[in-house]
């Protein structure tokens, strides 16, 4: 396996694009540096992968990402990535998505890829607030947390993305934080392996919009946070509902096999009388 | 055109999904909505049938986002919808204008605004479609009058955004969409192909103007041209950029390839123009009936003649300032509150009047004619 600093500088994309946009201590950079190292571990050429991204500080990682990259408009990249993988189902393509994204102004989309179960990766970044644009509140933000536009709280439950994406259809559903950065890495290389719609939901901390605002400490601080409440999903399981507080399930989640869409595309091309290639 | 062949009854949107596939459209997703979804329904049972792909998405927004995701995966790609999924797809046309996509939206259209009047036809689209989506930015509309134009309009919006990388749009009136003719189905005609870059990847940058304004190839993802494709402001490699002299060359550069080509773009048609002094301004099912009414109007020994743009977007101005010393009037009938009107004012300082309808019935012959005798007498 190649080791952290190798795997980045061969997919960086080297002129131009740095530094990037994101804050000192933000956690996207760790999911992109899991996905690096998952891809790494795959038989993939650059060539054959593309990057699909929505808008958001989470959308910007397609810009750095040597691939054949899209960043598309704020909530639609599942829609621009369903065209280019019927269009070419050779190709792989990832989908990276902010918590926003994918499920505020995108949520219709998700829950239809899901049905679909086209093979697709999805990856959803989650920081629980809308980072790009300064701090709103989003479907992720918990109750009673403050964001730019919840001065006093947030009154709205938020989803809980893998139960919603579980429910819509998806046939890999795996949750890891940047804490465990390995594991996120191992999660997105079974994903990828994965025949069928995946998702993976990255908890990652955005220290500046989202943890100053409700005084969750030090980039460090949070993803501490992050590793005292996460339970791996067996153990979660088997909690007593009134010790539950605040811990998570983390690991993969859901794992099953599928006809997946563009082989039943392919029996209605026989069907039809089509040539199937 | 040659080759005689025998005719065929159909409706306008079966002709336009025939023109699609003869143009070698290979990708469709659409939603279904009246008068549009013909379309969709027959594109649904022969896509298959040619290994091409046919979705039905969720909604006009993904509609449009697939498309242009099929396209920059290679394959000439459509949608068809009718207004008010004609406004959803704006932030997606706007994407594929800005990162230069080719694609072809059909908009079959219907009384609005809103939900308006989802069985009658109208032409309430024709700003929409220049303007719906935010920023300055080019496009290409096109307008059929006939079954036979629906076929012939779909290829040619297939090789004008294959040509130019850009959205081109398809208005076809409810009236056209819905209209049952006797057409010879053309069997040879241009298409255009999706260029391939000449140069190799690490010479290749998606969005260089090269010299004599030729426009650089697109590459599908996959072939080895790895590169970025966003709707931000963009340097000549694709990628996000705020310095001056970038951005303006970005914007200046979609708008300019549609506007140094008006002779290759715009198409119109004229009848009896070259001794008139009243000149009908009219597009789709309305120039049939204007046709009509020029004829009535040479038997009263008026001398009427039409101009009628095929190319809706950009708008054949210079042809209306061509004429504009020679006429007396022009009338413009329109099945809306006078759209194209506002365009031949701008043509032309010349006296222009409308003649409106919006009740979701056609212009008649007899209506335009009144107006042009009126113009005359
Ligand atoms: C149609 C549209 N509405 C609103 C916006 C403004 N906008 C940009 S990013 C964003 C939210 C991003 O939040 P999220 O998806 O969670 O990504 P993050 O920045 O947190 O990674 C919004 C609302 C937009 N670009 N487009
Ligand atoms: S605003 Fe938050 S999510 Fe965005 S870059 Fe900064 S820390 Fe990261
Ligand atoms: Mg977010």
């Amino acid at each position: 396996m190649m080791r952290t600093p190798e795997a980045i500088y061969k997919y960086l994309r080297p002129d131009k694009k740095f530094p990037h946009v994101w804050c000192p201590g933000c956690g996207i950079g760790i999911v992109m540096g899991a996905l690096v190292r998952a891809i790494e571990n795959t038989e993939l050429t650059k060539d054959e992968i593309v990057l699909v991204s929505g808008i958001g500080c989470s959308g910007r990682i397609s810009t750095y990402l040597d691939f054949n990259t899209l960043h598309t408009t704020h909530g639609r990249a599942l829609t621009f990535a369903t065209g280019i993988k019927l269009a070419n189902p050779e190709l792989t393509v990832i989908t990276v998505m902010g918590d926003g994204d994918a499920t505020a102004i995108g949520g219709n989309h998700l829950i239809h890829a899901c049905r679909r179960n086209i093979d697709i990766n999805a990856i959803i970044i989650n920081n629980n607030i809308y980072g790009m644009t300064g701090g709103q509140y989003s479907p992720t933000t918990p109750m009673e947390s403050k964001a730019s536009t919840a001065q006093y709280g947030s009154i709205e439950k938020p989803f809980d993305i893998c139960k919603l994406v579980e429910a819509c259809g998806a046939t890999f559903v795996a949750r890891g934080t940047t804490f465990h950065a390995k594991m996120l890495d191992a999660m997105m290389l079974r994903a990828l392996n994965h025949k069928g719609f995946s998702v993976v939901e990255a908890m990652a901390q955005c220290p500046v919009q989202y943890g100053r605002r409700n005084k969750l400490g030090t980039p460090m601080d949070m993803m501490q946070w992050f590793k005292d409440n996460s339970v791996s999903s067996p153990a979660f399981d088997k909690i007593p509902p009134d010790e539950l507080d605040e811990q998570f399930p983390v690991g993969v989640l859901v794992n099953k096999e599928e006809k997946e869409y563009i082989d039943r595309y392919r029996d209605i091309v026989k069907k039809a009388g089509g040539d199937v290639p | 055109m040659n080759k005689r062949n025998e005719e065929v009854l159909l409706q306008g949107n079966e002709a336009c999904a025939m023109g699609a596939l003869a143009a070698g459209m290979r990708f469709f997703a659409g939603y279904p909505i009246t008068p549009s979804t013909e379309i969709a329904e027959f594109l649904s049972a022969e896509l298959p049938k040619i290994n091409g792909n046919f979705i039905q998405m969720e909604d006009e927004i993904s509609s449009m986002g697939a498309i242009i995701g099929a396209s920059l995966a290679g394959t000439k790609s459509m949608t068809a919808t009718s207004g008010p999924g004609f406004s959803l797809m704006q932030e997606n046309i706007g994407f594929a204008s800005m990162a230069e996509v080719p694609c072809v939206v059909v908009n079959v259209m219907r009384g609005g605004p809103s939900t308006g009047m989802p069985t009658r036809p109208s032409q309430g689209d024709v700003m929409q479609s220049r303007w719906g989506t935010h920023g300055d930015h080019p496009v290409i509309a096109l307008c059929p009058k006939s079954v036979l134009e629906c076929y012939t309009l779909t290829v040619r919006a297939f090789n004008l955004a294959e040509k130019y990388r850009t959205p081109v749009i398809l208005l076809i009136d409810g009236i056209v969409g819905h209209m049952w003719e006797n057409i010879e189905i053309p069997q040879a005609f241009e298409v255009t192909d999706r260029a391939k870059p000449t140069v190799p990847p690490e010479w290749y940058h998606p969005y260089e103007n090269l010299p004599g304004g030729e426009i650089t190839p697109l590459a599908p993802f996959g072939q080895g041209y790895r590169y970025h494709v966003t709707g931000m402001v963009h340097d000549r490699s694709g990628f996000p950029t705020l310095v001056h002299d970038e951005v303006e060359q970005c914007l200046k550069s979609i708008t300019n390839k549609i506007k140094n080509n008006l002779h290759d773009i715009i198409d119109i048609e004229e009848y009896l123009l070259k001794d008139a002094d009243v000149c009908v301004v009219a597009y789709g099912s309305v120039a049939r009936s204007a046709r009509e009414a020029v004829n009535m109007a040479r038997e009263e020994g008026i001398k009427a003649g039409m101009l009628r743009p095929i190319t809706l977007w950009p708008f054949p101005r210079f042809h209306l300032e061509d004429i504009a010393h020679r006429m007396k009037t022009f009338v413009v009938p329109e099945m809306n509150f006078g759209q194209v009107y506002g365009e031949v004012l701008k043509s032309s300082p010349k006296k222009a009047v409308r003649v409106t309808r919006v009740d979701g019935e056609l212009v008649t012959p007899d209506q335009i004619f009144s107006k042009i005798q009126e113009v005359s007498s």
